[in-house]
């Protein structure tokens, strides 16, 4: 996939030879040495000046991007971390996908190309911006040796080399051939805040023109010649297995061409979708639904409660919590829950295999491709340098593509198919109950209060699905998942006696990472409890923060600004509050007013979400504005309405018709400040405007309701008030 | 699956010719006839049949609008529509909103840089462009009535402001004409 600034043309896709009207628009991330390979022939790029970038004669320069595009808007933020370094024309800026493939073969010559954690920026700012200034020295090396001139004396702007005592300049498309056969004796410095020309500059994205005028391509797009399509479905409990299954109904369906079964379900072989869909639809599989038949989130979620009655792991600990609560004045507790979770992104997961004699392709929107390669090596049989991962527009991400469960199978029945292509889809409700969730989670706290209403203590215990337990086993050290604790080992508050324990729960429901993971929950309840001990306290929520947050400058500076441009404390009409929180996580500090509406009869409307955020220097302030109100919306629906029940092993909500999202209608507006710490911090986006959503608001709703909501999601408690 | 007639010139067919049924749809100005049982949804037989995949499939029932085509003019739920109904009315998917320059709500949508993961995006502008095309000065409560359609990125704030600039675009056009 190709894209290029809106200003030149985007021809530079590949038209399928089979394209009929329309047009099947395909990315090529071939190497050089299978460019012949029918039909993913593409035209060439220009010089290749690094693994990072080529220049083609007309200056036009193409940055390969190793992060996926799934709308957080590395697309447009990678190039500019290279083109801030390149000094070239914004204008004539390109960016495609990195391929994994070569990263295999050229020992990982594009280091991390997982996303996730809010990391794109944090992780891959220095070697990109190293990528650019190489670049830009070796093409003033090039441009030295034709004018034999001191490099001292040229500079770089806009895509050309001048020499200004001489007069002389040359475009970055003549002199890439040269400086690309240019090494340089020793890599030159990259630029730090301050010194920055393009980061920091707000801009649009590169690949919003093709998302307006239905040329992006998705993995759901990608059509190969000869290709068939497979309906999947698998058992609907998890364990379970396929008892029985009579083929004939399929078979008799036009256009189905067989049955398949693969690991824990079977998938409908036809020539269109539909025809397969049709195909699976008429089926009557006969399921042993195994061990977990009976299992129930109303029973886990009870267990988890049951567990904070007892003293957990030892996550952090500060002075003697248990003596200080026993000393306090004043003690206070409450417990909070929060539910398993589905991402729900809009583009249902689904992934185009095909397989030759040396070569395998794979087509999908990964969140993380070196993990599909790997599958793909691992299911086929296949040398990993063999395996081609073509990665497209992901629609919708949110942690659900970072695993490659749907790749894995879509894998098994391409293997079962030979060397026939084939796309495998999944619908809507066979990826949400084939999917994975936020864990479920159960948290009490216990705080404790001298006379004058200080808190002196503060206690919590949490009971959480682990993640890593499953997926990582090695780093759970001690009972402790980290994914579990954070935003609450590190609680910033300063309270002489802190304890902070946890209880590592699993269960049969499959947990993955959801939009900033372990603070979408802990960040609730920490912020939610925060607010019941200021009234406890005697305290306005604001100040009461402040007065606790007077070692964390960053912190205090994030929470005020957000105060002060929510103008906090202002006179609201009967049925309205505000509410504030604060939560830091993925290297960014984030601060929220919610400015809550609730009719008498209950109905809850978000009107505005005021948002202050230090992520330390930005790279596109644009980018990080769509970021906070994206993680506001996104969080928002999981407080008002999120909930993945779990009855007799199964997914209670399975679509959209269960599984209730903000719309237009209740979109708050959302502001975005930035208080930024500057210097060497850089913090992530992607994420940490979401945990202080959830709290603002329920702590809004209290002022107005006098209800504390400590479990989520709102939509379950009666809110109707008088 | 063939597209017969593809430029519209070849021979009227029949439906029900033994296993096959024809369908004759106009897309885009195009009409093309093609072999599919008449119960399929329409949205198969844009995407898997005639290659225009900017209309998406998010739900399959009508809950989430990213499959939102034209028909008539008006927008329509294409994943739960069969494409029998389609028949003989003009049908308009994404990749024929714009003229010959880009549709009032796209060049809104590029200027506020409203989509993210993009994938709703076609089925939030065919609404959008109804609105604009048949609301001159949308309110905010015509934005809230009209754009029923899910964002999980959360585009909303943006999709609303650009709503209101693409109007301000129409009419400006509206008066240079």
């Amino acid at each position: 996939m190709t894209l290029q600034n809106p200003a030149l043309s985007r021809r530079t896709f590949v038209k399928s030879s089979v394209a009929a009207s329309g047009g099947l628009m395909l990315a090529l991330s071939l190497p050089k040495a299978n460019a012949g390979l029918d039909p993913w022939t593409g035209e060439p790029t220009g010089t290749e000046i690094s693994a990072w970038l080529t220049i083609d004669p007309n200056s036009q320069v193409t940055i390969r991007v190793a992060q996926s595009e799934m709308g957080e808007g590395v697309f447009t933020a990678m190039p500019m971390l290279v083109a801030e370094e390149l000094d070239c024309d914004w204008n004539q800026v390109k960016a495609e996908y990195a391929s994994a493939n070569r990263s295999v073969r050229e020992n990982g010559v594009y280091k991390r190309m997982g996303t996730g954690g809010s990391g794109a920026v944090r992780r891959s700012r220095e070697y990109l911006q190293q990528a650019g200034a190489s670049a830009r020295e070796r093409l003033k090396a090039a441009a030295a040796a034709r004018w034999e001139v001191p490099v001292a004396e040229l500079r770089t702007e806009g895509g050309e080399v001048f020499h200004d005592a001489s007069g002389r300049r040359t475009a970055y498309g003549v002199l890439a051939a040269e400086a690309a056969a240019i090494t340089l004796a020793e890599e030159p410095p990259i630029r730090k805040a301050g010194e920055f020309k393009l980061l920091g500059t707000p801009l649009n994205r590169l690949d919003v023109p093709s998302k307006v005028d239905g040329s992006a391509t998705f993995g759901i797009d990608v059509k190969v010649p000869g290709m068939v399509y497979a309906a999947y479905d698998a058992c609907p409990v998890w364990g379970g297995t396929l008892a029985a299954l009579d083929d004939a109904p399929a078979l008799a369906v036009k256009g189905v061409k067989k049955v398949i079964r693969v690991e824990d379900g079977f998938a409908v072989i036809a020539d269109s979708y539909w025809r397969a869909r049709k195909g699976l639809e008429a089926l009557s599989p006969e399921w042993d639904l195994g061990p977990n038949a009976g299992a129930s989130s109303d029973a886990m979620r009870a267990e988890f409660k049951g567990d904070l009655d007892r003293r957990g792991v030892v996550a952090h600990e500060e002075g003697d919590t248990y003596a200080s609560l026993e000393g306090a004045e004043t003690v206070i507790e409450a417990d909070y829950d929060a539910p398993y979770l589905a991402h729900l992104a809009m583009e249902p997961v689904n992934c185009t295999v095909s397989i030759a004699k040396d070569r395998v392709d794979v087509w999908t929107g990964t969140q993380n491709p070196e993990s599909v390669l790997g599958a793909a090596a691992e299911i086929l049989g296949r040398a990993p340098e063999t395996i081609h991962v073509h990665n497209c527009f992901l629609g919708g991400g949110f942690g659900r593509r970072s695993m490659p469960d749907f790749a894995r199978r879509a894998l098994a029945i391409a293997k079962a198919l030979g060397n026939t292509p084939v796309k495998v889809l999944w619908s809507r409700e066979a990826d949400t109950r084939t999917g994975h969730f936020r864990p479920l989670a159960a948290l009490r706290f216990k705080a404790g209060f001298d006379a004058n209403g200080k808190p002196v203590a503060l206690l919590n215990r949490s009971a959480t699905h682990s993640i890593l337990a499953g997926f990582r086993p090695e780093v759970v050290q001690n009972g402790l998942d980290g994914s579990s604790t954070e935003g609450l080992e590190n609680q910033p508050y300063d309270i002489a006696n802190v304890s902070i324990e946890h209880h590592l729960k699993r269960t049969p429901v499959p947990v993955w990472f959801w939009r900033s993971v372990g603070s979408s929950q802990n960040g609730f309840a920490l912020e939610a409890f925060i607010d019941e001990m200021a009234e406890a306290a005697g305290q306005d929520p604001l100040a009461f923060r402040q007065a606790l947050l007077h070692k964390h400058p960053a912190m205090l500076n994030t929470l005020n600004l957000a105060a002060e441009k929510a103008n906090w404390g202002r006179p609201m009409a009967p049925g309205s509050a505000q509410g504030i929180a604060i939560h830091e996580s993925f290297g960014s500090i984030c601060a929220q007013v919610a400015e809550v509406t609730v009719t008498q009869s209950g109905e809850v409307k978000v009107e505005r979400v005021v948002t202050a955020i230090d992520c330390g220097n930005t790279v596109n302030p644009r980018t990080i504005a769509e970021q906070v109100e994206s993680s506001v919306i996104y969080g928002l629906s999981a407080a008002l309405w999120g909930r993945s029940d779990i009855e007799n092993g199964q997914v209670v909500q399975q679509n959209f018709d269960r599984n209730r999202v903000v719309k237009m209608v209740e979109a708050p507006a959302v502001e975005t400040h930035f208080s930024l710490s500057g210097g060497e911090h850089w913090g992530g986006i992607g994420e940490p405007a979401l945990p202080p959503t959830a709290p603002a608001v329920v702590n809004a709703i209290y002022k107005i309701t006098g209800r504390r909501i400590r479990a989520l999601p709102i939509a379950q408690h009666d809110l109707r008030w008088s | 699956m063939k597209i017969m007639g593809g430029d519209g010139s070849g021979p009227a067919v029949a439906h029900d010719l033994g296993m096959h049924s024809m369908i004759t749809l106009t897309v885009n100005g195009k009409t093309q006839t093609i072999d599919v049982e008449p119960d399929t949804p329409l949205l198969w037989v844009l995407r898997d049949h005639l290659d225009l995949t900017g209309t998406k499939f998010g739900c399959g029932i009508a809950q989430c609008g990213a499959c939102t085509v034209h028909l008539d003019g008006r927008p329509l739920r294409s994943c739960v529509t069969p494409v029998s109904v389609a028949e003989g009315q003009a049908i308009t998917t994404i990749e024929g909103l714009a003229g010959d320059t880009l549709h009032a709500v796209q060049q809104a949508w590029i200027e506020h840089d409203v989509p993210q993961c993009g994938y709703c995006q076609s089925g939030q502008l065919m609404v959008a462009a109804h609105l604009v095309d048949n609301t001159p000065n949308p309110s905010d409560e015509d934005i809230d009535q009209a754009m029923i359609n899910i964002c999980r990125c959360g585009t909303y704030p943006r999709m609303r402001s650009a709503i209101h600039r693409a109007a301000a675009l129409a009419r400006d056009a509206m008066a240079d004409a």
